[in-house]
């Protein structure tokens, strides 16, 4: 198996506070994997680490593209790891609100398209044809997550769960290979969980992608995911299949408290 | 009963709270009168203003919509206006175009005072365009655009004086100074939040003020540069009105030119990665937009802009001093964008001509008139901070769907 | 000579440094509490200049005894000046409380040519001569030119003023309720704050300092006009970010801080390039340390 994503090490500290305590992960191509852990135990940080939000205070981060390159992500701005071909969504949704739902998506095709100011400004045919292709290109991908019909409605206007499937949208426009979701079942009822679910895995079929969720919603975890990392307080506790996991008694204790103390 | 006691008290309170103000008048000789016939006046507008303030919270604290009917939890996703009609659009166009290029010969408002008025204008409306770049599109609140249309202006001013140089010389060459200018403050602060933003442009813009007005040995202080020189029509002699009507067309040379290049920008690539760092600077950068270079891009684009209206404005006035570039310039044109409606291209040329030619046709309101830009900030904020004219959407050719149609 | 030089300079700077101090406060306040920086802050001060001249002026027609007249004029500068303060964020603050951050700015930024222009077309655009009303203080005469009574006037009053401010807001109700709120404002508002009155305080109390500084400042220089507000507003707002925006005692010590540094660029260079180093001074610390000198540092959220 090849790693898409490999990090070692990983520490982040603000101030006097470790948010983050030598966290390992891997995660192989075409693998879905979720991590999970109590409120606070570092999983959003370590997404903002991997993305280069944040500039962790040592450690080790490798991507594989594609191509089979590694590329170290350490001291990578974020707009770089993404048009390698990393794409994250966010916990509390951060959409365009006042652009067009094709909008949304198209932004997501800009590190894939090439067109500057002369070119905006000459409108010579190849620029048209490249505009073109975005819009048609971005409209398949309203497809693939439903929104098609909405494409020219602002986003918005948008319902929570269609919001939610928009920023995957946008974020499969930046063609990766890993795609990082911050709790993408947040506040969806079971009926939209469920597709969500079956959305996820067939991005994984026809893009060749490798999902790393965070993920509170424990149905949708154990039965979508390929393994598991558990957090807790910025270390990582316990890794393994979703039935390693359930059976762990430090993953159980880190979740139900001592026993001593319940 | 219970909205008009509220109204009353209303009034009451603001004629106590201007009551110093307004109402004394300490005059020369160490006397002092009392205006009571202002207060009044004032005491009856605040009295109607506060039934109808009250009447537009209420009505929006319910939910319901200015005019007409409960708003709609959704809008229907195709509508249909007449902004968005084309042959309306085309129609428009043309009638406006006409009567631009007709203007100068038309009797009756062709008299070198008022093409004048007309030059500024549309000087004005290329001011508030360029402005809408970095404010409207990119989102970046800019509060010293009038130092850049100060330089653009002094470059033209500066060169013809110590080197003899003509405007179409001096067109370039103050773009490119106004575009280094731009991305000198946009480099430092490409990290700052909105309102710091605000307050580092706004001292830029002081800055730039206090230097020519100091640094007497070169621009001459406060006194200015004067002398500054018409562009000439392949060296022919012009007279007076002549020379107005082609600065005239120049202008409105100016503005075609800057309305078609901003819509492109707009719809163009970098213009989606600028309306997005408007939304949202980390989502987007997030989506792999080099939120430095849209920046910089937008800084430099938006001052290149004030630039060539500085050396318009140069050629126009024949005369510059630091005066013509205060803080309130700058205000004036943030105003013309917000008035028009952030982004709107439409909008923002539609907002600066009325700024601009509203006090000119309303003599009376001249005195009133930066009172009023005042007021309509807030007002504007307050009712419809979206500005005059929304929903001017790019129409979007989807393959997949005209196939279906077909 | 020299020395005697530099202390003059020194005593300058901190004159003019404790008023800048006292309009700092209001910024500070406001900023604390809503997170807005109140454009209009330097017009609330111009403003209460204009009110102390006006009151001051009809004191003296009537014929008010003279003694009197600095301390009702001032006294009604702050009523009137705080009721302003009060109405400006009923007015153009409130209802944009949950409008996205740049339209309370802008509204800010209207409301401050409002005030402006009001001024400007109810009084007059030249500049006023505000009347010489600080008593003589004999016991000064010995400090010659280091300390005229006005500057004298000015410092204990400012100081006054700002201890009794560090005061209130740590062991009153009011202020505890202000520390709440700037810190976190759901919370306080879920543990029974009225997070409306206390802004509310907050204009009033930021106000009433402006005008205090606004009486002091206009019987220092001897006169003002409507534009007054901008470029004090300005320095102030320099005060309290150089000291940290948010936080009270940086408010003063920017204050101070920048006061000296004017009047010692003033004192050993040119007095041309001073305005000009404020607002250099200005972009500098918001480019390089914009929490200032005592602010906290902020962590983005994601």
């Amino acid at each position: 198996m090849e790693a898409v994503l490999e990090v070692k090490d990983l520490i982040q500290d603000f101030g006097g506070l470790r948010a983050l305590n030598e966290v390992d992960l891997t995660i192989n191509k075409k693998e879905i994997v979720a991590l999970i852990g109590p409120n606070g135990a570092g999983k959003t940080t370590f997404f903002n680490c991997i993305t280069g939000i944040y500039t962790p205070t040592s450690g080790t981060m490798f991507l594989r593209t594609p191509d089979g390159a590694a590329h170290a992500l350490n001291g990578m701005k974020t707009h770089q790891i993404t048009a390698l071909g990393m794409a994250r969504t966010f916990q509390n949704i951060r959409l365009f609100p006042e652009m067009t739902v094709l909008e949304n998506v198209m932004i997501g095709r800009h590190c894939h398209t090439k067109a500057g100011i002369l070119q905006a400004l000459l409108r010579d045919r190849a620029t048209v044809a490249e505009e073109q292709d975005t819009v048609d290109r971005s409209y398949a991908l309203l497809e693939t997550v439903h929104l098609a019909e909405y494409w020219d409605e602002t986003a918005k206007n948008l319902p929570y769960g269609a919001q939610r499937r928009l920023e995957i949208a946008r974020a499969m426009a930046t063609e990766p290979c890993l795609l990082l979701l911050d709790e993408p079942a947040a506040g969806m009822n079971p009926q939209e969980t469920l597709e969500l679910k079956r959305l996820i895995l067939s991005l994984r079929e026809t893009h060749d992608l490798a999902v790393l969720l965070i993920e509170h919603d424990m149905s949708m975890v154990m039965s979508l995911s390929d393994r598991i990392y558990v957090m807790q307080y910025g270390s990582p506790i316990a890794s393994g299949t979703p039935e390693e996991i359930s059976k762990n008694p430090e993953v159980i204790k880190a979740y139900l408290g001592e026993s001593g103390n319940a | 009963m219970q909205r008009i006691f509220k109204a009353l008290v209303a009034a009451l309170w603001f004629m106590v709270l201007c009551a110093p103000i307004m109402g004394l008048l300490l005059l020369p000789d160490g006397t002092a009168s009392f205006r009571w016939q202002r207060l009044a006046v004032l005491g009856t507008g605040i009295f109607f203003a506060s039934l109808l303030w009250q009447w537009y919270f209420e009505k929006k604290e319910r939910g319901e919509r200015l005019f007409g009917g409960k708003a709609q939890a959704e809008e229907p996703v195709h509508r249909e206006s007449l902004l968005r009609n084309k042959s309306f659009q085309r129609i428009s166009l043309a009638c406006v175009c006409a009567f631009m290029i007709a203007m100068p010969f038309i009797p009756g408002i062709n008299s070198i005072y008022q093409i004048t008025i007309w030059i500024s204008a549309l000087i004005y409306v290329m001011l508030a365009l360029g402005l809408n770049i970095i404010v409207g599109l990119a989102g970046q609140l800019v509060l010293g655009y009038a130092a850049f249309y100060a330089i653009g202006a002094y470059t033209y001013g500066l060169l013809y004086q110590f080197f003899g140089l003509g405007f179409w010389v001096c067109l370039p060459i103050a773009g490119i100074v106004t575009v280094l200018c731009g991305l000198a403050l946009g480099f430092p602060v490409l990290r700052l939040r909105g309102d710091y933003l605000a307050i580092v442009t706004l001292g830029f813009g002081e800055i730039v003020r206090l230097v020519l007005i100091n640094w007497d040995s070169v621009t001459n202080g406060a006194r200015g540069v004067s002398g500054i020189p018409r562009p000439a029509l392949f060296g022919c002699p012009m007279n007076m009105q002549w020379s107005t009507t082609y600065l005239y067309y120049m202008s409105f040379l100016a503005v075609v030119v800057t309305i078609v290049v901003i819509t492109r920008l707009k719809n163009s690539r970098v213009g989606l990665a600028l309306q997005a760092m408007r939304e949202d600077e980390i989502a987007s950068e997030a989506m792999g937009i080099n939120l430095t270079q849209v920046k910089l891009t937008a800084f430099a684009l938006s001052s290149a802009w004030a630039g060539f209206a500085g050396v318009l404005f140069a050629a126009k006035t024949s005369f510059i001093n630091p005066s013509s570039f205060t803080f309130w310039e700058s205000a004036m044109m943030l105003s013309m964008v917000v008035l028009g409606g952030m982004g709107s291209i439409l909008g923002v040329t539609l907002g600066a001509l009325i700024l601009v030619l509203a006090p000119e046709y309303l003599r009376a309101f001249a005195d009133y008139r930066m009172l009023l830009f005042g007021a309509t900030m807030v007002v504007m904020m307050i009712f419809r901070p979206q500005g005059l004219v929304t929903g001017e959407r790019r129409h979007y050719r989807i393959s997949a769907l005209e196939r279906k149609g077909d | 000579m020299d020395l005697q030089y530099f202390i003059e300079l020194l005593f300058g700077g901190l004159t003019r440094g404790s008023i800048y101090a006292l309009i700092a406060l209001g910024y500070t306040l406001v900023y604390g509490i809503i997170g807005l920086i109140n454009f209009a802050h330097g017009e609330i001060y111009m403003v209460g200049a204009f009110t102390a001249l006006l009151v001051a002026g009809w004191l003296g027609y009537i014929g008010f005894p003279a003694g009197g007249i600095l301390l009702v004029a001032a006294l009604a500068a702050v009523a009137w000046t705080a009721a302003y303060g009060f109405t400006l964020e009923k007015v153009a603050y409130k209802p944009l409380r949950s409008a996205p951050r740049l339209s309370p700015l802008i509204s800010a930024i209207g409301m401050s040519i409002f005030l402006q222009n009001y001024v400007l077309l109810a009084q007059t655009s030249d500049f006023v001569p505000f009347p010489d009303l600080v008593p003589e203080m004999p016991f000064l005469a010995s400090l010659g030119d280091v300390m005229g009574p006005t500057d004298f006037l000015i410092l204990v009053v400012s100081c006054t003023t700002m201890l009794v401010l560090v005061f209130w807001i740590r062991y009153t109700r009011t202020g505890k309720a202000m520390r709440a709120t700037a810190q976190n404002r759901k919370m306080a508002m879920l543990l029974g704050i009225n997070a409306d009155s206390l802004i509310s305080v907050t204009f009033i109390v930021g106000s009433a300092l402006a005008a205090l500084g606004g009486v002091l400042i206009a019987s220092h220089m001897g006169q003002i006009n409507f534009n007054i507000g901008f470029l004090a507003g300005m320095k102030a707002f320099t005060a309290a970010v150089l000291g940290g925006i948010g936080s009270v005692p940086g408010a003063v010590v920017g204050g101070l801080v920048l006061g000296i540094a004017e009047s010692m660029t003033t004192g050993y260079l040119s007095g041309n390039y001073e305005d000009v180093l404020s607002f250099c001074l200005l972009i500098l610390i918001l480019i390089f340390r914009p929490d200032g000198i005592l602010g906290k540092k902020q962590v983005q959220k994601v």
